[in-house]
């Protein structure tokens, strides 16, 4: 066994497990996050998707043991004060969900990217989930969603 | 206060978001319950093999492995085989098709043994350890081989691979095939494709052991289904056994099934009176989840020189794969009603053949029939076009039913129930700017360019509501089509909806709330749905077939109806005057000239409950069911039209324009309906493009990952331009249709027409799906006379 | 699946995690775990032991050398990607970077990971032959070799790499003044190539490339892409066309050939 300790959404936990453990397991049986889905098994489709030290890292090709030490956030993390982040909020607006398992992992990657890249244009929004699957919507609406969320950050930073 | 608000039509934000975008999800994967073990199956890396012999001793002595069983070991478990619920012909040859095989495997994947573990990554090590000695066979993998003498048998009791053969028999004057003066014999196929869901499946068990009672949360679009079929396999008896699909990740088809799994799950947990959980990995999806499609169409198109279509007739050979799973021998059928399209043609012949092979089962992947039918017509409407040298939007113009606004009884058989081609076929190439299209593809034709476009049309019906039950019954399926909606209005106020459909991202909670806000006068905030738990929601029977809001939102309207001439009775009684005095306008029952004899339902609801001052004969409670079965399908139809650049020299397509104009009737939600096309024509443009499933000559799966099986994502997708006519459906009293399937059935023929559009004037006249740039390039370089 | 069982230790210094390669001859080192990982998720790859070099902090740079640029091993694809020094020194190797995987991969997978892999379908294999790179191997006793790309690659996952060494640093010439192209030919963004191209030539030499331009490419089957005159370059200041050969052979045209195409067109299946 392999101590790891993590922060997650700000809170310091600890725990032993195998080395073997993949992080998204970590977060969703070990701290019982489980937010975090697991669409794959050869780190395509990111529905896994967490923020390693503020960055989207795909939580099952990492170990566990590999995130020792660092700041991790899942999406239980993004909603603060009882307010959905608005990220969240402009999915909410855009229909930018259907069946919602892929969702956490896009409003994550969607959440580093625009912190590299605050006002993307939609071929970059596009380009920026090109490591994320959706069966459902199309991408039509998810792609609307994050350049409304962008606007809104630009406005709410104005 | 009544509500005065009218939200049907609104483009209301969904009740179902905020625990979905907040990561609290019901996925079947976040459940856990004390005493859970993990089951892992032991599968066959064969696609065709004796199975000599299972030794699960090492499986046993590893560390955290609870138990392991062969398919032998487990016999006693089943009372019967599982479900195929679809014998579509007398004289189908069927075998039974048990969770865990005995004697041979039949495609690569293909579950011989069973392990418990304490934890996932202990069952897969059990798995791992268990002994299995096969005998490798020859395997099936082409549908045309497979009915030649002497080839391998995948079901040998059954003597052949050919188990099923329906026919249509016929409509209209089948002498026009031999007559007509041009005739277009035509060949199209359908390869391999697989639902996908992002969420794999997965399964959770709960047994209580003294009652004998069982509870299964499955990530299912049928908990109805499965429950009675579940039933049958493993002997639990219905009353005992409680089905439960939490939130579904998606499905698309390759969860209207009932699987070995499900019933492994059920079985094992009877057996170890302990809760066990599966939950299935992307490359056991691959492999053991159902694909879809796999079809040989021949078509031969009839017509006159001047591009009137005479008849369509069909021979097709269906891939089943290696077992029957719930629906597979009847899904080629669901095609076969719709091959003649929006066209007014006079003669209709329609056949397939249903073969097995060593492959994974085939059953209804979004679309199921419509989608590989609407793909060969059309493919053969612009074949026909480019055939005659006419402009293959003119071809569709003047073969158009013309408007119908009353059941119309057509060549195959079925009555259609409405129909206006014409407009919205006119607004698709006004938006699309077809003619200016064609212009700029003169002139890159003209200058020679390295990258040519094309536009591709694809004009659709669809046969979606399914289905009335008397139309099931005459076409052998085991269940009916009907469905059920219960209405409580709750004494605070509040009104719930227990549903029978089971939706997996359709929003149908937002679509059936606004039904009720209309007809009860309350808000969307006010009202609870739910749905797909047998125990909560008994009456039903799921959703699939774009049928929830055709049959499920009529048997709500009707439940709504009778809650309102309850409650207008309560009205009457309460408000002292005669029933007929009463109106419901503007949310509540009101009287003419008397503003202050107001009722609203949330008050009568209240009365109801208390039940201090009813009338005679009054039941307590404000309370209603309906059930409703459909008199007819209903027809959605429309046109897509896609606009696509392609790269001559590398065969690689870019899609500049995609637009779809769909008629689904009246629309209760648009932004949940423009969701629904969104994602339809994704997955239409996903098989027109990248995914197809393929088998290596000895029946490996080879695309068994998401980095082979090429699911695109948001930087390989265009943005959709989309508009509407309404024309509501005279079949149900909402007016609905159904628009799940449209987009997928659509957009595959529009994208490969737009292709072979682009590069037909260097002589292409066909591009295979999915049309790949390798497949392009060939295409080019054939035409060219080239040697590859 | 979960990867089978491995004992797991963390090194903080590339000695130590020599030591522990030569003490434990069944170890594999983890860097960011992105080419290892999914493979021993679906259990085609179980080493028995990983040591994991991810924190040691003095391997992560990027760096100008005099005449070459001085890359650590464990600098991640987005640094690479993002590094002002490799914009202005040696632009294709930044760009190549962007092209790996997806933003998650490029967050956590580092260079040294994606060429010690020696997967000939990923992206900086083709770029660094294309370079004449150097890397930089460290081995027990203090032992260091610089070993050119082309014998660095010497099959399909088979880097020149011993058991118990560690590729430290990869070393690329500066190319600031000389035209530069990396075209890759793949279905959707996230997949590797089926056919990528790098090439390089100066500035001065217009038209189509001369026999001195260094290119290098890789093809995954008998391809559409490398059997027709293809446009390679509208990046740098010249416009370069490679005649690609036809047939069933890939070329690498400045090397040896790391592997044949048909030996990984069966492990992908591309068609």
């Amino acid at each position: 066994m392999a101590n790891v300790s993590v922060t997650v959404n700000g809170v310091a936990r600890e725990a032993d497990v195998e080395p073997r453990t993949l992080l998204v397991y970590f977060l969703r049986e070990t701290l019982g996050l489980t937010g975090t889905n697991v669409g794959c098994d050869t780190s395509s489709c990111g529905s896994c998707t967490v923020l390693l030290d503020g960055e989207s890292v795909k939580a099952c090709t990492l170990l566990a043991v590999q995130a020792e030490g660092r700041e991790v956030t899942t999406i239980e993390g993004m909603a603060s004060n009882g307010q959905m982040h608005p990220i969240q909020e402009a999915f909410r607006r855009n229909h930018g969900l259907q069946c919602g398992f892929c969702t956490p992992g896009m409003i994550m990657a969607a959440a580093s990217y625009l912190r590299e890249n605050p006002s993307p244009s939609e071929g970059e929004v596009r380009e920026s989930l090109e490591g994320n699957l959706c069966r459902c919507t199309g991408y039509h609406n998810i792609v609307q969603s994050i350049l409304d969320a962008a606007g809104q950050t630009a406005g709410a930073k104005a | 206060m009544a509500v005065t608000e009218r939200f049907v039509g609104q483009p209301v934000l969904r009740k179902e978001d905020a625990p979905l975008l907040q990561g609290q999800g019901s996925f079947v994967d976040n459940m856990s319950i004390a005493g859970m073990v993990h089951m892992a199956i032991v599968r066959s890396p064969f696609a065709h093999a004796r199975v000599v012999n299972v030794d699960v001793s090492k499986a046993l002595e590893m560390p955290g492995v609870i138990a392991a069983w062969s398919a032998t070991d487990l016999t006693d478990e089943w009372a019967g085989p599982l479900p195929m619920v679809w014998p579509i012909t007398e004289d189908i040859k069927t075998s039974d098709h048990w969770p865990l095989t005995k004697d041979k495997a039949r495609f690569q994947g293909d579950g011989v043994a069973v392990v418990l573990g304490e934890s996932r990554g202990l069952a897969d090590d059990g798995a791992e350890a268990v002994d299995v000695e096969y005998d490798a066979l020859p395997a099936v993998l082409d549908i045309e081989d497979a009915v030649r003498d002497g080839a391998p048998l995948v079901h040998d009791e059954l003597g052949t691979n050919a188990v099923v053969h329906w026919s249509h028999g016929g409509g209209g004057d089948q002498s026009l095939f031999e007559s007509a003066p041009v005739k277009l014999k035509l060949r199209y196929e359908a390869p391999r494709t697989t639902p996908s869901a992002i969420e794999p499946r997965g399964a959770l068990a709960s047994p209580v052991p003294s009652l004998g009672e069982f509870t299964l949360w499955t990530s299912t679009q049928i908990p109805h289904i499965a429950r009675v079929t579940l039933s049958g396999t493993t002997g639990i008896p219905e009353h005992k056994l409680r089905i439960v699909a939490p939130d579904v990740g998606g499905s698309f088809g390759g969860k209207l099934d009932v699987y070995a799994e499900e019933a492994l799950c059920l079985a094992l947990a009877r057996k170890t009176g302990r809760p066990v959980k599966w939950i299935e990995s992307r490359s056991e999806n691959y492999s053991v989840t159902i694909h879809g499609r796999g079809v040989i169409h021949d078509i031969e198109v009839a017509a006159t020189e001047g591009g009137k279509i005479l008849g369509f007739h069909v021979t097709e050979l269906c891939d089943m794969g290696a077992y029957f799973q719930l629906l597979t021998p009847g899904i080629p059928e669901l095609g076969g009603w719709v091959y003649m399209g929006p066209y007014d043609t006079q003669a209709y012949w329609y056949e397939f053949t249903g073969i097995m092979t060593n492959m994974t089962p085939t059953d209804a992947v979004r679309g199921a029939g419509r989608p590989e039918a609407t793909y060969v017509l059309e493919r053969a409407v612009d074949a026909l076009a480019r055939h005659l040298e006419m402009d293959p939007a003119e071809v569709r113009r003047i073969n158009f039913v013309p408007k119908f606004t009353e059941d119309r009884p057509s060549l195959m058989g079925l009555n259609v129930d409405s129909g206006d081609y014409l407009p919205a076929f006119e607004r698709a190439l006004e938006l699309a700017e077809y003619d200016q299209y064609r212009k700029e593809q003169a002139s890159r034709r003209e200058n020679g360019d390295i990258k040519q476009i094309g536009i591709g049309l694809s004009s659709y019906i669809e046969m979606c509501g399914l289905a009335p039950s008397n139309i099931l019954g005459a076409l052998r399926y085991a269940a009916g089509g009907w469905d059920a909606a219960q209405v409580r209005c709750q004494p605070s106020g509040k009104v719930t909806l227990y549903i029978g459909t089971s939706p997996h991202g359709q929003g149908h909670d937002t679509t059936w709330a606004q039904i009720t806000a209309d007809e009860l006068g309350v808000t969307p905030d006010d009202i609870e749905v739910l749905h797909g738990d047998t125990a909560t929601t008994p009456l039903g029977m799921d959703t699939y077939g774009s049928r929830s809001i055709a049959i499920g939102g009529a048997a709500l309207h009707y439940a709504l109806q009778k809650i309102k001439d309850k409650a207008r009775t309560l009205a009457a009684h309460e408000l002292e005057v005669s029933e007929d005095d009463l109106r419901f306008e503007d949310g509540a029952f009101r009287v003419q000239g008397a503003p202050d004899k107001v009722r609203t339902i949330p008050e009568l609801a209240v009365s109801a409950w208390t039940a201090h001052n009813l009338p005679d004969g009054f039941e307590p409670d404000l309370t209603a069911t309906a059930t409703w079965d459909p008199k007819n399908f209903t027809w959605p139809y429309g046109t897509h039209v896609c606009v696509a650049e392609v790269d001559t020299e590398t065969g690689r397509t870019e899609l500049l324009r995609y637009v779809a104009v769909d008629d689904c009737g009246v629309v209760i939600n648009p932004m949940i309906v423009d969701g629904q096309v969104h994602g339809g024509i994704a997955f239409g443009i996903a098989e027109a493009l990248y995914e197809e499933m393929l088998y290596d000559e000895h029946g490996n799966l080879i695309t068994g990952t998401l980095t082979q099986y090429l699911v695109p994502s948001a930087a390989e997708m265009p943005s959709f331009e989309l508009d509407r006519t309404e024309t509501p459906s005279p079949t149900n009293p909402l007016g609905v249709k159904g628009i799940g399937e449209a987009g997928t059935i659509a957009a595959p023929p529009a994208v490969v027409n737009a292709i072979v559009d682009a590069v037909s004037h260097l002589g292409v006249s066909d591009v295979g799906k999915p049309a790949t740039p390798e497949r392009v390039w060939r295409a080019i370089r054939d035409a060219k006379g080239g040697s590859r | 699946m979960i990867p089978a069982p491995f004992e797991y230790q963390r090194v903080e210094s590339v000695d130590q995690a020599i030591q522990v390669l030569s003490d434990e001859p069944e170890a594999k080192i983890l860097a960011g775990g992105h080419s290892l990982l999914p493979l021993m998720r679906v259990r085609l790859a179980r080493p028995s032991f990983l040591v994991d070099i991810s924190r040691i902090q003095d391997l992560k740079y990027v760096k100008d050398d005099g005449d070459q640029v001085a890359i650590g091993a464990l600098t991640r694809h987005h640094d690479v990607a993002n590094s002002e020094v490799l914009h202005e020194l040696c632009p294709i190797v930044a760009y190549a970077a962007g092209e790996i995987g997806d933003p998650q991969v490029r967050h956590v997978g580092t260079i040294g990971g994606s060429v010690a892999h020696a997967d000939p379908a990923s992206d900086m294999p083709t770029v660094l032959l294309a370079l004449g790179a150097e890397m930089v191997v460290r081995g027990p006793d203090g032992n260091v070799r610089n070993v050119p790309a082309g014998d660095f690659f010497k099959g399909l996952f088979e880097p020149d790499l011993a058991t118990n060494e560690v590729l430290t640093e990869i070393r690329v010439p500066r190319t600031a003044d000389r035209g530069w192209s990396y075209l890759k030919f793949h279905r959707r963004a996230q997949d590797w190539a089926l056919v990528g191209v790098a090439a390089l030539a100066n500035a001065s030499v217009g038209g189509l490339v001369p026999s001195a331009a260094r290119c290098a490419a890789v093809a995954g089957s008998a391809p559409p892409a490398s059997s027709s005159s293809t446009p390679v370059a509208r990046r740098g200041r010249s416009l370069m066309f490679v005649r690609a050969t036809a047939g069933p052979a890939p070329f690498w045209a400045s090397a040896a050939t790391p592997t044949s195409a048909q030996s990984w067109a069966r492990r992908w299946n591309f068609r």
